[in-house]
């Protein structure tokens, strides 16, 4: 049984899981917000590695993304957020609850890298809270530890890779779109046929990012994290990518911006931890991100016993009715 | 910076998680400002009242750096008796002439160290300075021939007070004129609030000194203006004052608006400069070789601009070779003559005028990205021939056939005569060549794929027009032709006809000519001789291919090498990476602190040291000083710092240089809806106007009629496109990005106007009506000036009218007029004066009614805006 939880829930090494004889260590982002500047290179360097088509010539009047979600062919997406003063009050108020809870507790094990000794001289926050602040998040597949979408894939298109990405292929997908519900952060979707000229790679096929795998293979980083030119998009072991994470995090809350917090770092969190980590400068909700993501097949094991629970009894209840008649 | 140069702002984002703390100063809230510790609003145009605040406060509160500030700026020197100030004449400087509308710049001169009188102005100039005037300067736009120099000055020989306590003393007189700059006055004229002003003050202040140093960022928006050169100015004067120039961690830096600008600068694209900021000769003042010289580089001067000779005579050889020689002058009448401005503004007037028969744009789009969209295309429509290179049919190219004015039909296409020529062009990555970025550094991109089809590198392009225009010319005997036929033309080419840019590089670095030495490589600008025994192209890149070595294609990482990585690139001249880096050491050449080491005096060896190479003479002394009355870098002193400038000092006061003061002063942009809060006089009395009924302007404040143009507009760059599209708006992956043309407002402006978030507006100036989508956003603004609340409207101005690209739109800079800014001839272009209304703008002919209507309602006529002095007593 232990086996089959580790499969569907909670902490555990997706890789080996998934059959790799010893994988490499897993890989994922750190996307820091903090020092994001949205100049959506990310969007740009993503479309222009996976040759993803334009799709919308649209204002969106959203401030300055005219993106709007992750999709079939958008694999990364900056949101711009413009908030005033009582709104960042509040966001320094809800982190601040959560420093007090001790989060994040985590310490890397082997001291902090010099880089991010340079990072805890960051300037100190001033004490009050400005008027107004404009917040860019580049967000992206979260390369969940449990996910959705591979876990029902019927076609075994979606599979687990030897650095514990998930990744579609797109001749093995059928477009069946069971993934797209699946998926609680709304990241996988199909390219509809209707959107695009006919001869426009995968139609109808399911698109999500695959953390570049085509460039992982060969020892490359990944297009978005090569591109972004703050280094607000880190690349790396996702061991690595949790401490620097969880040292920036610190920082930043030693410097009075308590609003700061971190996405998907949590091992013990409805998806078992996603392979994307994030820091965020308020709740996740602001970002277009689920607060609480539950992966749906997490269930399934309750489910099957409740189902052969219930199997039983209509069995129990069916031999029964029969030798009720015989009496 | 985060908006227009993401990539360059890495190194901001480094720089702040290390501590530095970064401070936004900007009419909108940017990218920049998102991740900046303080984003300060301030009114577009205003600038000079806000840092002439700072200076108040430095000066005031003895917060300047003074050691440094006596020892390497003017501060202590003695300015002619003559001089009268802004404060005295109430907005003008002494040597105004109304008549001609500029400046006799006599009375600002130092007052010479000879002279008993001290009424006498000290000769300013060399052999041309009785023909000096402001008005003959500006015909040919002298500012920026002094791009790499201050403007020569004969007699080295000052006056000078180091106690500062003389009234008279560069230090007093900047005292005197920023006495009225307060916080409060900045606060009403900018919109700046008390606090904002303090905690820059503070900031800025708190770190410059020995042990820390501040820098100033701008990006080019901030030199249009019709002062613009004065709002750089004021930044260097508070530089010079805190001791931030020539440090590491200091300076000034311009932040280019395309790659190589500053390349094309230094070997520019502009009329008024040959390469390496050596003058065009203009006819009446540089008649004669001797006259042009004398002007551009008197023997008598102190510094590296007396041997101005020898980079001249060099220039002249690596274009003319064998037949430039001493006797015909090195062919200095080959050169064509500046007759007058011909600028882009003045050239597209003599387009009208039928003047200009033809026109090259070279991946320019004038028709959206200059000012006065309008009278752009219009006077292309009066050309025989156009062509253009681009990489895609820009509305340059198409205007003829689908720009506003056939919409309008001011414009028909049947009555159009002008011929166009489409020539695709190469990107950077379909050919080789350098790029000189903002630090004056050289980097050499390797050409990587063939370029497609048709399309040919401007190299390739201009070696093939050369060949075939002397072709044409081949057997003339006309006096006129032999410029052309004469020129060294001999470029090796590869097996498609594009020509070896190492070649040209190397041209440009220059040759021993004669001697032992005769046909190796120069090494250094000081190789160079006025004997026509060597060439140069450029004498400040002079050692770009020093030992055969093409230095600007050196790639060594920075963590391979030291602090400066001299060893990445070039950088003019001779790889300093610092200019004026004696100033970071102390007068006696040690430096100023440890922690701001750079630079310094190694008594022992007896040779200036550090970490980059010195900007100074190698040897000598820091406490040497040369004797009367001699010329060149054997005149420089000890503690001549700034060796380009002919005292060698940093000016806090421009004796000679500037067209329009010699302390920056505020006046009102040429369209405001403020009265300048401090003189009488409201815009710049010497900038350049236009009075045509073609350029209307809106009334300012104070006239009747201001109140129809009630808003302050701004254009600006967004970080998904390319100024005006060419590179962007083609594209796709960028395209959806930023998909329409829109406008900035505040909630409070949406809520007065009724305009609302993805709706549309129409703008509305004394030039044109355009329309764009709406954005409310609380970053921008509403100011409080002079107690009166100002909104601002913010254009994005990449979008423009025509058929050919992905994403299309009404073009901002049609709102535009064209006033200019005196020193650099740059035209206006932050701030002018609109009204907005909800809806979208009528068509067709209807637009110029709309557009009409408003100019009757406000009573404009040509001459509103255009008198240089404003009505009253001055």
């Amino acid at each position: 049984m232990g086996y089959w939880t580790n499969q569907l829930s909670g902490p555990t090494n997706p890789t080996t899981d998934s059959g790799w004889d010893d994988p490499p260590a897993r890989k994922g982002f750190f996307t820091d917000t903090s020092i994001c500047i949205g100049c959506k290179a990310c969007e740009v360097a993503c479309k222009e590695w996976n040759a993803i088509p334009e799709d919308g010539l649209d204002l969106l009047g959203s401030s300055y993304d005219n993106t709007g979600s992750l999709g079939a062919s958008t694999l990364r997406q900056v949101a711009f957020i413009e908030q005033s003063g009582d709104r960042i009050a509040q966001a320094r108020e809800s982190g601040g609850r959560l420093v007090d809870l001790g989060m994040p507790a985590m310490r890397p094990a082997d001291g902090p890298s010099p880089e991010l000794v340079g990072q805890a001289a960051t300037a100190v926050a001033e004490g009050e809270v400005p008027d107004f602040r404009w917040l860019m998040s580049s967000d992206v597949c979260k390369h969940c530890t449990h996910a959705g979408c591979l876990d029902v894939c019927p076609t075994g298109a979606l599979f687990r890779t030897e650095f514990g990405t998930v990744v579609v292929q797109p001749d093995v997908c059928n477009g069946c779109g069971y993934c797209v519900p699946a998926c609680p952060f709304g990241v996988i979707e199909r390219r509809e046929q209707d959107h695009f000229e006919a001869g426009t790679p995968n139609l109808g096929v399911a698109q999500k990012c695959t953390l570049c795998y085509d460039r992982l293979t060969d020892d490359q980083t990944p297009a978005c994290a090569q591109a972004c030119p703050t280094t607000s998009i880190k690349f790396g072991d996702l061991d690595d990518m949790v401490a620097s994470a969880e040292e920036r995090v610190e920082t930043l809350h030693a410097n009075g911006y308590t609003e700061a917090r971190l996405y998907g770092t949590d091992r013990h969190d409805g998806v078992g931890g996603t392979g994307s980590v994030f820091l965020l400068l308020d709740e996740p909700e602001v970002y277009g991100l689920p607060p609480d993501p539950q992966v749906p097949t997490a269930e399934l094991p309750a489910m099957f016993r409740q189902a052969g629970l219930a199997a039983v009894a209509m069995l129990v209840m069916a031999v029964g009715a029969f030798a009720g008649r015989r009496r | 910076m985060a908006e227009c140069h993401p990539v360059g702002y890495q190194w901001v984002t480094e720089a702040r998680l290390k501590g530095a703390k970064v401070i936004h100063i900007d009419p909108r809230f940017t990218r920049t400002s998102a991740t900046a510790d303080r984003h300060v609003p301030i009114r577009a145009g205003s600038d000079v009242v806000f840092l002439g605040a700072l200076i108040n406060h430095i000066l005031s509160n003895e917060l300047y750096f003074r050691d440094y500030l006596v020892h390497y700026t003017n501060a202590a020197t003695i300015v002619s008796g003559e001089f009268r100030d802004t404060e005295d004449l109430d907005g003008l400087f002494s040597g105004y002439d109304e008549e001609l509308g500029s400046y006799d710049l006599r009375s600002w001169a130092y007052a010479s160290a000879s002279g008993d009188d001290d009424s006498t102005p000290g000769t300013i100039g060399g052999p041309a300075a009785s023909r000096e005037h402001g008005h003959a300067e500006s015909q040919h736009s002298s500012g920026q021939q002094h791009g790499a120099s201050g403007a020569p000055l004969e007699h080295a020989e000052v006056r000078r007070d180091e106690t500062l306590q003389d009234p008279r003393t560069v230090f007093q007189i900047l005292k005197r004129h920023y006495a009225r700059y307060t916080p409060e006055m900045a606060a009403q004229a900018c919109g700046v609030s008390l606090e904002d002003f303090d905690y820059v003050a503070r900031a800025v202040t708190e770190n410059s000194g020995r042990e820390r140093t501040t820098a100033w960022v701008y990006a080019v928006g901030w030199t249009q203006h019709t002062l613009g050169a004065q709002f750089i100015r004021t930044a260097a004067i508070i530089q010079l004052l805190l001791g931030n120039m020539g440090r590491p961690g200091g300076g000034i830096m311009a932040l280019r608006g395309h790659a190589s600008i500053q390349g094309s600068t230094d070997i520019p694209t502009l009329y008024n400069i040959l390469p390496g900021y050596l003058a065009m000769p203009m006819a009446g003042n540089h008649d004669t070789w001797e006259d042009y010289i004398g002007a551009i580089g008197s023997k008598a001067q102190k510094g590296y601009w007396a041997n101005a000779d020898t980079y001249a005579v060099s220039l002249l050889k690596s274009w003319w070779g064998e037949h430039a020689t001493a006797e015909n002058n090195w062919c200095y009448d080959y050169l064509p003559r500046l007759t007058g401005p011909h600028g882009t503004y003045q050239t597209v007037m003599a387009m009208l005028d039928d003047e200009v028969e033809g026109y090259f744009l070279l991946g320019q789009n004038p028709a959206v990205g200059s000012a006065h969209g309008k009278l752009q295309r219009e006077g292309m429509a009066h050309l025989k021939w156009l062509v253009v290179r681009d990489f895609a049919m820009i509305e340059s190219a198409t205007f003829w056939r689908d720009g506003p004015e056939i919409a309008t039909g001011e414009l028909k296409t049947e009555d159009i005569q002008t011929e166009v020529f489409f020539m695709p062009a190469a990107s950077h990555v379909e050919k080789s060549g350098s790029f000189t970025q903002t630090q004056r550094m050289l980097q050499w991109h390797h050409k990587a794929v063939d370029p497609p089809g048709d399309a040919r590198s401007e190299l390739q392009f201009f070696h093939d027009l050369g060949k075939r225009l002397r072709a044409r010319l081949a057997g003339s005997t006309d006096e006129r032709d032999r410029p052309l036929l004469d020129l060294t033309w001999d470029y090796p080419v590869d097996e498609n006809g594009e020509p070896d840019a190492e070649a040209v590089l190397r041209e440009i670095n220059g040759y021993h000519l004669g001697g032992d030495k005769a046909g190796q490589l120069l090494s250094t600008f000081n190789d160079m001789k006025a004997d026509g025994s060597t060439s140069g192209g450029c004498w400040i890149y002079t050692g770009v291919f020093a030992d055969g070595v093409n230095q600007a294609a050196r790639r060594k990482p920075g963590r391979e090498q030291g602090l400066t990585a001299l060893e990445w690139g070039w950088a003019w001249p001779a790889n300093r990476r610092i200019l004026y880096n004696r100033a970071s050491a102390d007068p006696d050449g040690n430096p100023w602190s440890e922690r701001k080491k750079y630079v310094w005096w190694d008594a022992d060896q007896g040779r200036w040291t550090g970490v980059d190479v010195p900007d100074f003479p190698p040897t000598l002394d820091p406490h040497h000083h040369p004797d009367k009355g001699v010329g060149g870098p054997a005149g420089l002193a000890g503690d001549d710092a700034f060796i380009m400038q002919s005292d060698g000092k940093g000016w806090l006061f421009t004796p000679k240089g500037m067209l329009d003061g010699p302390m920056p002063t505020h006046y009102e942009p040429q369209e405001s809806p403020v009265r300048n809060p401090l003189y009488a006089q409201q815009a710049n009395p010497a900038r350049k106007v236009f009075p045509r009924k073609d350029n209307l302007w809106a009334p300012s404040a104070g006239q009747p009629g201001s109140d129809v143009y009630p808003y302050v507009f701004t254009t600006y760059r967004l970080t998904e496109h390319h100024t005006a599209g060419g590179m962007s708006r083609w594209l796709p992956y960028l395209s959806e990005l930023q998909p329409e043309f829109f406008c900035e407002v505040s909630p409070e402006l949406a809520e007065e106007k009724g305009l609302t978030n993805g709706g549309w507006a129409t703008i509305v100036s004394a030039r044109t009506a355009i329309e764009a989508r709406v954005l409310v956003t609380e970053r921008l603004t509403p100011l409080t000036i002079n107690g009166h609340t100002i909104h601002q409207v913010g254009l994005p101005y990449h979008w423009g009218v025509g058929s050919d690209a992905l994403v299309t739109g009404d073009a901002a800079n049609d709102l535009l007029g064209i006033a200019l800014d005196p020193n650099v001839q740059i035209q206006e272009s932050k701030a002018g004066s609109c009204d907005i209304i909800a809806g979208r703008r009528p068509r067709g002919e209807a637009l110029l009614r709309l557009v009409h209507e408003y100019q009757s309602r406000s009573g404009t006529t040509p001459t509103t805006g255009n008198e240089l002095l404003t009505e009253g007593d001055h």
